[in-house]
């Protein structure tokens, strides 16, 4: 739920995205996002949102606009100063992107072993991890040889082992069933009751009446079709307080 | 989130597997083994040569030969035995030895003969002696000590050695020299090298890289993790190249010794040589890590 009380842990001020000497791929953006807030963040293919999530898990930067995370200009942010922040982050790519050399348990222990946590102290998690997205298994399979779903939970573990206070995934439950798609979304409640702000890129309507207190963005065409960031779903009736 | 054994516990943790496993470099390790295999036996050869050159000018630079080209055979014997007191009683003048004219036959065989007797026709007597001067004097000095012996007989004349050996060292001085740019231009083509298989690396393992960079990595992380495995590979291909040439370096000088040439005799390795190559893959080894790193660290800074 949200508070007047709750922190803004991303801002965005007018932002624009160029790829290139194209068009603008998402322009005007101006919302921000509460600390400890669930979002889901919608829209057609082409929409914008993987332009979206990509400014917010900072492998790109504006074209124009302002952009502060974490209390942080993300603009002007020197490129050295950025690896602390990403820590910060959790990341579920729409492609997975696991490392095709490494364990499903490799892959999963990534996140802290560059953030420098000793191999010992790295099992205990990781494999509580691969036990939660029921992969303990398949702890020593290499990505190649999972399915779309087991890839995607592993991708999935990798995110959030370093409890990450912001969280961004892209379309997380493209890939997996219906039961399995509920169980990531509690993990992903679990994971925001502890604190953690939740952003999930999503196709499936399903998914939005699942969290209790989720906000909705959508995008339009790259622009924020609800500008204040306060819709919710589904849409209260026209003329309902 | 109660926690249970999983049925097939994880392998243990190996750090350095960010990377697959065996080289990342292709075909490098090879490339720089045939560049240290070259570089040493430039550097050898340009040590030896530079050994030579100043060998051969300072046997030469103060020697020479009065060559008593007399036909009579016992004139030519009393000018020599004159020539030799003249030079005994001479200041600066040192060292003086008569050639055998057992010497001058074998040297002459080839062109007349073994069973030929020196006395059979008439070859000049030589005598060889030191005549150690001033820089400045010493063509003043020749040419009284040529008057000197012409008084004596006037078919003798002095030739300095210097005269037609070191137009000879100078040549394989610059030889020598030659040999070091050699090195340097190979030492070029290896950090050349090196940036090529960085480069190469780097858009091979760019997905790799990309996933890292976006879980916090730091440039320093990626760089630590491509320069190591980079300096292992470089590591291989230069202890290979080294052991070869050094092998080669070993065979080609008992090949030398058997030779009986002063010239080629005065082309030898000096001690300080045997010190010197072993370095040159540690310096390779240096040159890749540098090239591995500021690569890298050029192609990393160019991603956000």
């Amino acid at each position: 739920m949200r508070s007047a009380a709750m922190a803004t842990i991303v801002q965005f001020e007018n932002v624009g995205l160029r790829y290139g000497p194209g068009p603008e791929t998402l322009s005007d953006l101006t919302f921000s996002l509460d600390e400890g807030t669930f979002y889901f963040l919608t829209g057609a293919s082409g929409a914008g949102k993987t332009s979206l999530l990509k400014l917010l898990y900072l492998a790109q930067r504006p074209s124009r606009g302002a952009i502060r995370l974490f209390d942080a200009d993300i603009v002007t942010l020197p490129r050295a100063r950025l690896p602390g922040f990403r820590r910060r982050i959790g990341v579920v790519f729409q492609d997975f992107r696991l490392v095709p050399h490494l364990s499903a348990f490799d892959n999963i222990a990534l996140p802290l072993r560059i953030a420098g946590v000793s191999d010992d102290q790295l099992r205990p998690p990781v494999e509580e991890m691969l036990h939660w997205v029921g992969l303990s298994d398949r702890a020593n399979a290499y990505p190649a040889t999972l399915s779309g779903g087991e890839q995607q939970r592993v991708a999935i573990a990798r995110a959030v082992i370093g409890r990450p206070e912001l969280l961004v995934a892209d379309e997380p439950t493209g890939n997996v069933d219906q039961e399995m798609a509920s169980r990531l979304i509690t993990l992903f409640e679990a994971l925001n009751k502890l604190g953690t702000t939740i952003v999930v890129a999503t196709h499936d309507f399903n998914l939005l009446g699942k969290v209790a207190d989720a906000q909705m963005l959508r995008l339009e065409k790259g622009r924020m079709a609800d500008p204040t960031g306060a819709l919710r779903y589904p849409p209260r009736p026209a003329g309902v307080d | 989130m109660a926690r249970e054994p999983s049925e097939a516990p994880p392998r243990p943790y190996t750090p350095g597997s960010l990377l697959p496993q065996g080289r990342i470099t292709g075909p490098m390790p090879w490339v720089i083994a045939i560049m240290m295999f070259l570089t040493v036996l430039a550097t050898a050869a340009g040590i030896a040569l530079d050994h030579a050159a100043r060998t051969l000018s300072a046997d030469v630079s103060d020697r020479v030969t009065i060559q008593i080209a007399e036909a009579d055979g016992e004139l030519r014997g009393r000018a020599v035995r004159r020539i030799v007191t003249l030079l005994e009683e001479t200041e600066g003048v040192g060292n003086i030895e008569v050639v055998p004219d057992a010497t001058l036959s074998a040297q002459l065989a080839p062109w007349l003969g073994s069973d030929m007797k020196i006395s059979d026709i008439p070859i000049p007597a030589l005598v060889d002696a030191d005549l150690v001067t001033e820089e400045g004097e010493r063509e003043e000095r020749l040419v009284t000590l040529d008057r000197a012996v012409k008084a004596i007989n006037e078919q003798a004349r002095v030739e300095p050695h210097a005269n037609y050996l070191t137009p000879l060292a100078r040549l394989v001085g610059v030889i020598g020299i030659l040999s070091f740019g050699a090195v340097a231009l190979m030492a070029i083509a290896t950090g050349a090298v090196v940036v090529l298989a960085a480069r190469g690396a780097h858009a091979t393992h760019r997905g790799t890289i990309d996933i890292m960079h976006m879980l916090g990595a730091t440039d320093a992380q990626v760089v630590r993790l491509f320069q190591r495995r980079m300096m292992l590979d470089a590591l291989f291909g230069a202890v290979i190249g080294f052991t070869v040439a050094v092998i080669v370096i070993i065979l080609v000088g008992r090949s030398m010794a058997a030779v009986a040439s002063d010239l080629v005799q005065s082309v030898s390795l000096p001690v300080f040589a045997w010190v010197l190559l072993p370095l040159l893959p540690l310096l390779g080894v240096a040159v890749a890590w540098l090239s591995a790193r500021v690569t890298l660290q050029r192609a990393l800074k160019r991603s956000l």
